[in-house]
């Protein structure tokens, strides 16, 4: 797999369209501060979702239990899954048992993780993605650059040019409202035709045995309410104890993915419809795994806001694809060591450790915090790449000797005083590469201190 | 079994007990949740009528929606063309123009109104609807999300929801565009008991 830094190195070769990306962001960022900030109990909330998922995460055996027993009662039918290949198994068995061939899904991190949809595609299902975003690029055959807004690395221009190939919309049409009326049009469509829906689930309430999902849309409920089968897929750690809880988490969850009061629409689903079935499929795929790491269970906190990707100055800066990972930005840098750690040895130095991801985290995860205790782990681990570790290993050797820090800095000093440009500048020098070092001193401060004290 | 390894592994690696957190009430009520609610919900691409009484609302409707033919309501006093109970199939109501449905309580914090499947008559009327009419009650209007969980019973229904706006989206460069796969607009009449 390609580094992070060199996929990043290849985004921001277009400058114009860095900027945007990263000004695209910072907007939704800056929505989020409004809305934040208009509720005086702002900090508070996040205190007390974060106190409230402790609580889950420590008794997630009970809840599970709990939820599973709640929601049989209701009428729904509960499956587990360890891993994603279980995960995807039963859903393919659910659509079997139902000679459902046509399936309309809306947005699931969850099955995006699993790879559902090339899994149900071989199995000769269509699948079709109806947020419009996730429509966007499962035509456009890409992953999701980001987890809430699938498509904000891509321009009008192209979502144009993609929907007149695939769904026969004018030529040079770019119009957002143009082009939104003909994906409803589209997507009304594969709503009538489902034989099963699937969405993903932002809560599932231990005490009542039922699952809320949000959106903006209104593609999950379109799905949910006109399919005969309704498929929710939730991970482990979307338990919440009780309906009250409910309050603080939908407070939090819109204000600080885009700014909005709350989505327009929250469905809570307890019981299947008249004559329809409803499954909930309950998914480990590592996250007890998480759960057992200390120092990084909190990341399983996450209620998959997006708030750290749009106010982190590397995401804005490099794009959501290049994380190599369904879930970019920093929690994603902080979820992928765990699953990965060789493969995503490179994510957790994906940032610059500035802490504005654990500012706006409405749980409070302590993002940059782990991102610098994984860093240590792969250092430690020998993942580490070789200019890296070189580096770092003489640099420790130069820090802990006075006498070498001294001698060294002189001798340094010296040559980017005197020394021609390509011996400053050539490939073992990474700050060098777009930054012009610095005027060098004449002086270190120790040789200016003790001039000062003779004096 | 993958449950009882999925629990075993919960609870090998589960931190020790955290207690769970009193959630307080954080207000008692708004001076003006009727006020705050209406500037919330237009902010939210909605929009407010007031109404004086349910006898007008037959005389409204099609000054409000012109074009509108199909009209699914349910409630006795608006006159509906769409027979609820005889629908087969919920993709029937796919050509519903306008569906008129009454809401259970609102937000003044957010705009989001409470509604059930029972008020719907299907679940899928608010969606599938072209333009969505939510009758709401003034002194039904609290002021957030703390007050509305504690006098909803969630699962008293199979299905409930909190509408706040008409279907939106901005996926497309981050525009705003109103009516993505549900309804296209959102009326609430608003009124008192009286």
């Amino acid at each position: 797999m390609k580094e992070h830094a060199q996929k990043a190195a290849e985004f921001i070769r277009n400058e114009s369209r860095t900027d945007w990306h990263d000004e695209a962001l910072w907007f939704v960022r800056s929505k989020r501060d409004k809305a934040s900030h208009s509720i005086g109990e702002w900090e508070q909330l996040r205190e007390l979702a974060s106190q409230v998922k402790d609580n889950v995460l420590s008794n997630l055996d009970g809840y599970l239990e709990q939820f599973e027993a709640n929601a049989r009662r209701n009428g729904v039918q509960v499956h587990w899954a360890a891993d994603a290949e279980e995960h995807n198994r039963i859903v393919y068995g659910i659509l079997e048992k139902h000679q459902a061939r046509n399936l309309v899904k809306s947005k699931s991190m969850l099955t995006e993780e699993c790879h559902l949809n090339e899994y149900l595609i071989k199995r000769g299902i269509e699948v079709v993605d109806t947020d419009l975003g996730e429509r966007i690029i499962q035509l456009k055959e890409e992953p999701p650059s980001h987890i809430v807004m699938p498509a904000i690395h891509l321009k009008k221009e192209e979502v144009g040019e993609l929907f007149h190939e695939k769904l026969h919309t004018e030529k040079g049409a770019s119009d957002p409202k143009y082009l939104t009326e003909a994906a409803r049009q589209h997507l009304r469509q594969k709503f009538l035709a489902a034989g099963a829906a699937i969405t993903g689930v932002n809560f599932a309430i231990a005490e009542t045995g039922g699952v809320v999902v949000c959106t903006n849309e209104g593609n999950a409920d379109m799905g949910v309410h006109l399919a005969p089968v309704q498929i929710h897929c939730m991970g482990i750690e979307k338990i919440l104890p009780k309906a009250e809880h409910l309050g603080i988490f939908t407070r939090l969850l819109a204000r600080s993915a885009t700014g909005q009061p709350i989505t327009i629409y929250t469905s809570h689903y307890h019981r299947p419809k008249a004559g329809g079935e409803m499954h909930i499929v309950i998914v480990d795929n590592g996250r007890t795994a998480q759960l057992g790491r200390a120092a990084f269970r909190n990341s399983l906190k996450c209620i998959r806001c997006g708030a750290c990707m749009n106010t982190c100055p590397i995401y804005r800066r490099s794009g959501g694809h290049s994380y190599g990972y369904t879930i970019p930005g920093p929690i994603g840098s902080i979820l992928t060591p765990g699953i990965d750690l060789k493969k995503y040895s490179g994510l957790p130095f994906a940032s610059t450790l500035c802490g504005s991801c654990s500012d706006v985290c409405p749980v409070k995860i302590d993002i940059h915090e782990q991102l610098y205790r994984w860093r240590q782990i792969i250092a430690e681990e020998g993942h580490l790449p070789t200019d890296k570790r070189q580096s770092m290993k003489w640099a420790g050797r130069v820090l802990s000797k006075p006498a070498w820090y001294n001698v060294i800095g002189k001798l340094t000093r010296w040559a980017m005083m005197r020394l021609p440009r390509p011996f400053l500048y050539n490939r073992l020098n990474e700050w060098g590469k777009d930054r012009e070092l610095p005027e060098p001193p004449k002086e270190s401060f120790g040789e200016w201190y003790r001039k000062r004290e003779k004096s | 079994m993958s449950k009882n390894k999925i629990l075993t592994a919960i609870r090998n690696n589960k931190p020790s007990g955290a207690p769970l957190p009193d959630i307080p009430l954080f207000r008692e009520a708004d001076t003006a949740p009727v006020e705050a609610f209406s500037a919330m919900v237009e902010t939210g691409g909605g929009r407010i009528v007031q109404v004086s009484g349910l006898s007008e609302l037959n005389t409204m409707l099609p000054k409000l929606f012109p074009g509108a033919e199909r009209i699914a309501s349910l409630i006795p006093e608006v006159d509906s063309n769409v027979a609820l109970e005889q629908v087969q199939s919920p993709a029937e109501l796919e050509t519903v123009d306008v569906a008129v449905i009454r809401g259970q309580l609102g937000v003044a914090e957010n705009g989001a109104v409470w509604v059930t499947e029972e008020d719907c008559g299907h679940r899928v009327l608010p969606f599938i609807t072209q333009h969505l009419i939510l009758l709401l009650n003034e002194d039904d209007i609290v002021s957030d999300m703390h007050q509305a969980y504690r006098q909803i019973p969630i699962d008293q229904s199979g299905f409930g929801l909190f509408i706040a706006g008409p279907s939106k989206t901005a996926d497309i460069e981050q525009s705003l565009v109103i009516g993505a796969q549900g309804a296209r607009s959102l009326t609430i009449f608003l009124g008192t008991r009286a």
